[in-house]
């Protein structure tokens, strides 16, 4: 009677996630197909490296989709932590000081914009969408305001170590990917935090009279997704080695595109964190694949937005 | 010749046959009760019927003639009415819009809807229910019974020539189903066809005049109410004898557990109430008499305005479910649908929800510990399930609510509050059911059942608290306690000699 899983069910799921498997790999294909190049492991290792930034806030992203809530203010949250973090950089004191100053004060900002998140969604019970729409013009005004418009330049040479850098061969913000990924993975598997993310999503009053924190519970996920969001833009920033006010704009598109292309409901309580690394990445290599190929930039964005739809139109058939 | 029939009927669902070969036949005029265990396949037929889910063979037939309905608007136009075991009402319209939804009467020709009119439809439907529910009361505001209500309301409101209710009394008290026994009755008179499904019996025999049992997705008997009895019913649908209904234990009283004194929140006026170890004290009264807002105070879901609670001679204050819990106080809420289960969830984790401290090792949740206590539970209340792992989104009704149970069986409370356990739960778990109740009295927990099923309260409870209009009209002691005592103070009449 209680077997494990059964068959119906593990067949199921394995089309589910090999659904967008699949659809990476005819990507994979085709690409390579098309250009010498793509298939390469400088490529591969390049394509990592370019979507590590969307990766790592899509990582965040899904933890606030599952309870059903949206954060619109990751874009400009890579500005301003990347603004903050570089403004601590030029403070006349050794790099080794500095640096980890940067990294705390550029996390702290991401934090402390989730916290408000949080607390607007759940004290005073303004929707999610209106909320981070909201910071999003207040931390990207506010990089304005700090940098006078214009970029920080004249950073300390070691800082583009960690946007730059490879440790044998890798790059530095890959690996990164790679640990945000496996520990939020294994939060969402196999913690309780992780199961409450679920419950407050699939019925947010259900999991409060089980005894669930629920306001905790989203004030944690719009952290978790404030502080992925700053560590990405302290990355972006020694990427570009200066402090861009414009950067990330309209990131929160590709963020939220790679979460639900994966799979994750925006109703809340479906999703996997696997889901949303596949997602990233197939929107990744897509952009990397076209840009070999030499495809302009108007004509990607179509093709992306036709790939989006069909990826999720695949999802929606799946479940039927 | 028949109204309806339905021939060879199949219905496969990933990992379970919920129908094979299924027949069923229905005449007009009748009443004809559909039976069988959780999961037998009595809510999938009816979907078969309205075309909500494709059948995978068989045929349906109206007046002889093939119908194939692709949707239930489909057979909606063909004149078939269904209130489905999960309502279906839209939470953020009113009464009135539920009611009349898709059916809207319009102002002459033109397109704008004549919102009067409407809501006299819909007042007069709910006057033959007997029933003074606001019809501009938003339908997220009203109480299961209510909303069971306005679904009744809604199906009669229409033109129709097959009816089939499926657990339309469920959450219905005496009073509500007498006016319900009037409206099918009438429906009857004017030829309608009814299906008619429940698990309690005595409704069968009341209002029924054919019976159809299901067991196991398969036919397995049919024929009229008058040539059937309690026992041979439960034979077709458990497969076996049942000895007695309510089996009992009498227990000591132990020391009291939970006191709560001059108690007011919302409608609850000037409560005092003790509840003792090892006793089982039942809870009766009419729909919105403050039953489910009493447990809902006493679990810290709501908040008290005055008046004090003390648990095992403490004072306490539970703010939250979660505080509560916490303090040893469970309840399982009415509506499991809307207040205990996650849906996208499956089987496993909606058992562990409450108390997943227990399965964590460190930081994380221990799966082979959780399998154990997900097993165990799925065995004990032989939860009809493909394995732990389905999402309980796939569970008929009753294997639903025995997942809710589970759950709060597994927290270990010193005080477990039973908000309607049985709703929809079949005969032979229903048993089942009181056993673990009194199982969890004779371990010394606090047990308080509230259940709009009098014979079942007056069957399991060492006492029955009555309450009226916000207000305890009375607790009668197992010996002092029947249907009409009851009653009286459930409507707000005096009792000479009412005390505990
Ligand atoms: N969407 C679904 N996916 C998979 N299995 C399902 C689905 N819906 C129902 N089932 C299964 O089909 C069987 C029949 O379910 P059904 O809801 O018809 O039972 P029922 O007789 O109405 O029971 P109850 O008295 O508990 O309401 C059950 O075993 C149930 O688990
Ligand atoms: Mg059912």
């Amino acid at each position: 009677m209680t077997e494990r899983l059964p068959r119906s069910k593990k067949i199921k799921t394995i089309i589910g996630e090999f659904g967008i498997t699949i659809a990476l790999l005819a990507e994979i294909a085709l690409f390579s197909s098309l250009s010498p190049y793509f298939f390469t492991a400088e490529n591969i290792l390049n394509v990592t490296l370019q979507t590590s930034i969307i990766a790592i806030i899509a990582a965040g992203m899904t933890f606030v989709i599952l309870t059903a809530g949206i954060d619109l203010s990751v874009g400009a949250m890579i500005a301003f932590s990347g603004v903050i973090a570089t403004s601590v950089l030029k403070v006349d004191l050794p790099f080794t000081i500095s640096f980890p100053l940067a990294l705390c004060a550029g996390l702290l900002v991401g934090i402390f914009s989730g916290s408000l998140a949080g607390m607007f969604v759940t004290r005073f019970n303004i929707t999610p969408f209106i909320v981070t729409l909201s910071l999003m013009t207040i931390w990207r005004g506010a990089s304005y305001m700090y940098t006078d418009g214009r970029p920080i330049w004249g950073l300390p040479d070691e800082f583009s170590f960690l946007g730059s850098g490879r440790v044998f061969g890798v790059p530095i913000p890959t690996i990164i990917m790679i640990c945000v990924y496996v520990v939020a993975y294994t939060i969402l598997k196999h913690t309780k935090f992780g199961r409450y993310v679920y419950a407050v999503g699939g019925n947010k009053e259900a999991a409060r009279l089980a005894g669930i924190n629920v306001g905790r519970t989203l004030l944690s996920v719009y952290m978790i997704s404030g502080a992925l969001a700053a560590i990405s833009g302290v990355l972006l920033a020694s990427r570009m080695n200066s402090g861009q006010p414009n950067a990330g704009l309209m990131y929160e598109m590709d963020v939220i595109a790679a979460v639900v292309v994966g799979g994750t409901s925006l109703f809340g309580g479906r999703g996997t964190i696997v889901g949303t690394f596949l997602g990233a990445m197939l929107i990744g290599i897509l952009r990397n694949g076209l840009n070999l190929l030499n495809v302009g930039s108007y004509v990607q964005m179509v093709i992306l937005g036709i790939v989006i739809l069909a990826a999720v139109l695949l999802d929606q058939i799946r479940r039927k | 010749m028949s109204l309806l029939q339905m021939q060879n009927i199949r219905k496969q669902y990933p990992g379970v046959l919920a129908l094979s070969e299924v027949n069923f036949e229905l005449r007009a005029g009748e009443v004809h009760c559909l039976l069988g265990e959780n999961g037998a396949g009595k809510s999938t037929l009816m979907k078969v019927l309205s075309g909500a889910i494709k059948k995978d063979g068989g045929a349906v037939l109206i007046d002889g003639k093939d119908v194939d309905f692709n949707s239930p608007a489909d057979s909606q136009r063909a004149g078939i009415g269904i209130i489905y075991q999960d309502f279906k009402l839209v939470p953020e319209l009113t009464v009135a819009e539920n009611i009349l939804l898709g059916n809207e009467p319009t102002k002459g020709k033109s397109p704008f809807v004549d919102f009067n009119k409407m809501h006299e439809i819909a007042r007069a439907s709910l006057a033959q229910l007997g029933e003074e529910i606001s019809t501009t009361a938003v339908v997220s505001s009203l109480s299961v019974a209510q909303r069971q209500i306005v679904e009744i309301a809604k199906s009669i409101s229409k033109k129709v020539r097959i009816l089939a209710m499926d657990e339309p009394s469920a959450a219905l008290t005496e009073i509500e189903l007498k006016n319900l026994f009037a409206v099918i009755r009438k429906l009857k008179m004017e030829s309608v066809g009814i299906i008619y499904i429940s698990h309690r019996l005595e409704e069968i025999f009341e209002i029924g005049d054919r019976l159809t049992v299901l067991r196991d997705g398969k036919f397995i008997h049919s024929c009229n109410v008058a040539e059937s009895d309690r026992r041979s019913l439960v034979r077709w649908m458990v497969g076996r004898e049942l000895e007695q209904e309510y089996p009992k234990v009498e227990l000591k009283r132990g020391e009291e557990i939970l006191r709560i004194e001059n108690l007011n929140a919302g409608i609850l006026k000037d409560i005092n109430l003790n509840v003792y170890r090892g006793e089982i004290l039942g809870f009766s009264g009419l729909v919105g008499a403050g039953r489910s807002e009493l447990a809902r105070v006493i679990f810290g879901a709501d908040r008290k305005e005055n008046g004090s609670m003390y648990l095992e001679g403490k004072e306490i204050y539970p703010k939250s479910p979660r505080e509560a819990i916490d303090l040893g106080i469970g309840l399982l809420t009415e509506d499991r649908n809307k207040y205990g289960l996650i849906m996208q969830m499956n089987v496993r984790e909606n058992i562990s929800l409450s108390n997943l401290h227990s399965v964590v090792k460190g930081f994380f949740i221990n799966r082979s510990k959780e399998n154990l206590v997900a097993d165990k539970f799925t065995n004990d209340l032989r939860i009809k399930t493909p394995s732990i792992e389905q999402e309980v989104e796939n569970l008929s009704g009753g294997n639903r609510q025995k997942v809710v149970l589970a759950r709060w069986l597994f927290t270990r409370s010193k005080l477990l509050i039973f908000d309607e356990p049985t709703v929809g739960i079949d005969v032979g778990v229903k048993y089942e059911i009181y056993n673990l109740i009194n199982q969890l009295a004779k371990d010394g927990i606090g047990v308080i059942v509230i259940s709009s099923d009098l014979p079942e309260l007056l069957g399991i409870s060492d006492r029955v608290a009555v309450m009226c209009e916000g207000k305890l009209t009375g607790v009668l002691s197992r010996s002092e306690a029947t249907q009409e005592k009851i009653m009286m103070l459930a409507t707000g009449g005096k009792l000479e000699a009412a005390h505990d």
